[in-house]
């Protein structure tokens, strides 16, 4: 699959640590043993966290993620750093210095992405849970892919000290799994304020398996018509399915949608462009020497090492920040976002949960759409929403076409993850979709 | 020819615990390289700024003391450019864009008898710090990157160019320096708390920017040379560029920068891991109840205890000076007397080079506020004259003894007793007859008498009693 970048070689050691604690009928934690891959963006104490790029390939952090932290003291064992694109910055996981992680289900495809590595070591019972990032989709795309359950929760209900950013305004850490409540109990575990990261909330709740009861779906019409013909049909018997359950499903449009991409990539990328300045190769990185280098040239030199995808980003980025075109173009998709975060509220009004695909498509072959990036940037179109409003998303799997999977997406009103959880865990037990690839 | 100057001062808050964004402290001076530093201030990828919040009330005093507006919300933006002393390529400033302002802007501060307008004040971070193997940039074969500095907080406060003559901008300057130390927010001693760039321009010329100016003391110097060479210039008809110059501070001049000075887009946005910080009304309310006194109210105040409006503004100028007087005003209750001995008498020891590097004045002086008022208590009773005052003083500002000690050991008390004088003008009348035949009926010759009198007792007796004792002998 290779979803691992780096295996933690402490974890055998830390697991028979836990294991002692047990037999002295000691506290060992809600989370006692299970094994977590934690996304290579995610600073892990002195395991190294390359974020797929030769940029940061010798880079040992000296602190933890919060999320890291919380998961160690509930009793997780991390048992390594697992594969994403490049900084995080693509949705097949195809971008990484590490190679391409394959998609458990058809190793000719892509997982997803960004976080790839989690979802298909998770699919692949490489480990239990996986915690992913999620800037525009980059958690929910690769479990759609790869047949699990992906949460991308409210902005500001999970701490993001500790995962390198791409885009600090739309990203969240997210768990993935491989049912509504494994994903709900790590998401207990590292949800809540955190005074090291002034973006958090107070707005935490105890979070569990689902809950049936009678809520209100509104599918997103915009969503469905965009979506393949294999994929829509799939989503609209997952609908069925939760109407069946009790569950009352109208039709809901979200007309702004069609901005939503550009004001997602605008940002996104200007965001980036600033916070991957910081990777000049001066204080740490790879080996490389700046002798013999006047300053401004050793920083071409060394910043010439970011994969294609990333410099383009930063690129595109610079230019939607330059003097004249800020108001033209960053300060527009912000308009934007407002408009579309407007909309969204108005919508959790009437409804309880928003429904779609996850992906528009099924997935699909490894190297297919690497030509073409605004291609591969569209594929996004489902996710980004609910990136830009702040509000909680969750892709849970629904089906198989021609063998491959299809994700349901669900949305909530801030905060309200418990809600998807309810409703993700009704249609999971009524759906029953079969849960591992034969490998 | 006219010229218009512009001041951007950036002053470190020294007084606060931390660093803007991080808990590392403040007070980096006396750090090995690179110790005082933490993943935030680094820039570590996945790290995040955690904004100071009595660094912005802080600000707010400055603000609020330079009679500016305080908006009631603020940002924080990046400033994005690369440089090897910014560890994330990017600065946290402000900026005022869109509707939203830095801490304060409109404002205006009189010093002496004129003024000149704030345009803003602002919140930021310090750079790391350079350190060129060789001394300079031309010199050296590589540089060394300290980040000790790195995330301290600094305000900048950006004038408009409201100046013509360089001796009122040192004027200004000296104004501002004694209000953040009045405020008791930045230490100005300390080396590179206070920096000063300037923008200079004369009629027909280009504006020109000097940077690298590191004592406030050298603000003058750097624009009296800056503007000489623009007005010969002009006056030449060669044309002044606009460009930045750097204040090369061995040879007292203003030089050409050798890196290229492009036009920089700093693609400004705001940080989005600092939320905009909410002011309201009671945030500007709040700290002006708490704002400690002010340099003019102080000179008010000490004008009010009977000292002119100058000795006033000496002692002012410098808050170590004007706390010291008030110390000793309250030892003892003679202010007047006790301002005129610091103001033209303890400043003739401070030693120039302490004054001109911007260290503390008073710090080779070993003599106290107890000291001075000690001094003040001898010469009211009449223990001492103030020749001999004088003299103690100069010792006591070596030995840091009490003056009524040295006065007492010494024997310099001044001789009043009818016993001691009678001897001594006895010896003095039979030393000089003629004199003593003369005074009889010359005046003008008493006083020659009594000049021997003070030279025999080596400045001690009391002339009065000198005198009445010459007459009494005269029988005049």
């Amino acid at each position: 699959m290779n979803a691992f970048i780096t295996v933690n070689k402490n974890a055998i050691e830390q697991a028979r640590s836990l294991d002692r604690k047990i037999r002295d009928g000691k506290d060992a934690g809600p989370l006692a043993g299970v094994a977590v891959g934690i996304k290579d963006n995610i600073s892990t104490k002195g395991i190294r966290t390359t974020c797929a790029s030769k940029m940061l390939d010798n880079y040992v952090p000296p602190y933890d993620a919060t999320v890291v932290k919380q998961l160690q003291d509930a009793g997780a064992v991390i048992v390594g750093k697992v594969n994403l694109d490049e900084f995080a910055m693509g949705s097949t996981t195809e971008f990484s210095r590490h190679g391409p992680t394959r998609n458990p289900w058809d190793t000719s495809r892509v997982p997803g992405g960004s976080s790839g590595g989690s979802a298909a070591s998770v699919a692949a019972l490489e480990c239990a849970v996986s915690l992913g990032s999620d800037t525009g989709g980059s958690v929910r795309c690769p479990a759609s892919f790869c047949s699990v359950v992906g949460l991308k929760p409210t902005y500001g209900l999970v701490s993001r000290f500790g995962l390198v950013s791409y885009a600090n305004s739309l990203e969240q850490v997210g768990p993935v799994g491989r049912t509504v409540a494994d994903v709900a109990s790590v998401l207990d575990v590292i949800s809540g304020f955190d005074e090291r990261d002034h973006t958090t909330a107070a707005g935490k709740q105890s979070y569990g398996a689902g809950k049936k009861r009678p809520l209100r779906v509104g599918l997103v019409k915009e969503f469905i018509e965009g979506a393949d013909e294999q994929v829509s049909k799939i989503i609209y018997d997952a609908v069925n399915t939760l109407a069946k359950e009790g569950c009352k499903c109208e039709e809901a449009s979200l007309p702004s949608v069609k901005y939503a991409l550009a004001s997602y990539y605008t940002i996104a990328m200007a965001e980036a462009s600033s916070n991957l300045a910081r990777y000049d190769n001066m204080r740490y990185g790879f080996d490389a020497s700046p002798d013999g280098y006047e300053w401004n040239s050793y920083f071409s030199h060394t910043r010439g090492n970011f994969g294609e995808e990333v410099k383009r980003r930063i690129i595109t980025g610079s230019y939607v920040l330059s003097s004249g075109y800020y108001g033209k173009y960053y300060l527009k998709a912000q308009q934007v976002r407002s408009i579309i975060r407007k909309e969204l509220k108005s919508l959790f009004g009437k409804f309880d949960v928003l429904a779609g695909p996850t992906m528009p498509i099924l997935p699909f072959k490894i190297g297919e759409k690497l030509d073409d990036p605004l291609k591969m940037y569209l594929v996004d179109v489902d996710t980004v929403v609910a990136n830009l409003a702040a509000v909680p998303a969750i892709s849970v799997p629904a089906g198989f076409a021609a063998g491959l999977p299809v994700g349901l997406q669900l949305m909530a009103d801030e905060f309200c993850e418990q809600t998807l959880f309810d409703a993700a865990g009704v249609f999971e037990s009524a759906a029953n979709v079969r849960g591992s690839p034969d490998l | 020819m006219e010229v218009k100057i512009g001041l951007e001062i950036h002053c470190q808050l020294t007084g606060l615990a931390s660093k803007l964004f991080c808990p590392c402290p403040c007070n980096y001076r006396g750090s090995e390289p690179n110790a005082n530093t933490c993943p935030v201030c680094l820039g570590l990828p996945g790290t995040l700024p955690l904004l100071n919040r009595r660094a912005v009330e802080f600000a707010g005093m400055i603000t609020l003391a330079l009679g500016c507006r305080i908006p009631e919300e603020t940002m924080f933006y990046r400033k994005n450019y690369f440089y090897p002393d910014l560890p994330k390529n990017f600065q946290l400033t402000q900026y005022n864009a869109y509707g939203i302002t830095s801490i304060g802007v409109d404002g205006k501060l009189d010093y002496d008898d004129k003024s000149a307008r704030i345009r803003r004040v602002q919140l930021e971070e310090d750079p790391g710090r350079l350190v060129y193997e060789g001394g300079s940039m031309e010199k050296s074969l590589y540089v060394l990157v300290d980040y000790n500095r790195a995330g301290v907080p600094l305000v900048e406060i950006v004038t408009e160019p409201d100046f013509a003559d360089p001796n009122d901008v040192r004027d200004f300057l000296n104004k501002v320096k004694s209000i953040v130390e009045h405020l008791g927010i930045c230490d100005t001693n300390l080396e590179g708390a206070v920096r000063c760039d300037a923008n200079v321009s004369v009629a027909g010329g280009n504006r020109v920017e000097i940077k690298n100016v590191n004592s406030f003391a050298d603000v003058e110097k750097a624009l009296k040379y800056e503007m000489t060479r623009q007005k010969t210039m002009v006056s030449r008809d060669i044309e002044v560029k606009a460009e930045t110059r750097h204040w090369d501070d061995a040879r007292k001049v203003t030089k050409e920068s050798r890196s290229k000075e492009e036009e920089q887009d700093y693609r400004y946005f705001p940080e989005p891991d600092v939320p905009s910080v909410e002011l309201g009304r009671d945030f500007t309310k709040t700290l002006q109840g708490s704002m400690p006194e002010l340099p003019d109210a102080r000179k008010a105040r000490f004008e009010s205890m009977g000292l002119s409006s100058h000795v006033a503004s000496v002692l002012i100028d410098n808050k170590e000076l004007a706390d010291f007087f008030e110390s000793a005003a309250k030892i003892r209750d003679s202010p007047k007397e006790i301002a005129n001995w610091l103001v033209t008498d303890l400043m003739g020891f401070v030693d120039e080079k302490e004054k001109e590097a911007g260290r503390s004045i008073l710090s080779g002086i070993k003599a106290g506020p107890a000291h001075i008022a000690d001094l003040v208590k001898l010469v009211e009773d009449g223990t001492v004259n103030r020749a001999t005052a004088k003299q103690i003083l100069a010792q006591v500002v070596e030995t840091g003894e009490m003056p009524s000690d040295v006065a007492k050991n010494s024997q310099v008390t001044r001789i009043g007793d009818t016993g001691a004088l009678g001897q001594a003008v006895d010896a003095v009348f039979s030393a000089e007859p003629s004199a003593v035949a003369d005074a009889k009926k010359n005046p003008a010759a008493v006083n020659f008498l009594l000049g021997k009198v003070m030279q025999q007792t080596k400045g001690r007796a009391d002339p009065k009693a000198a005198l009445e004792l010459i007459r009494k002998k005269l029988e005049i």
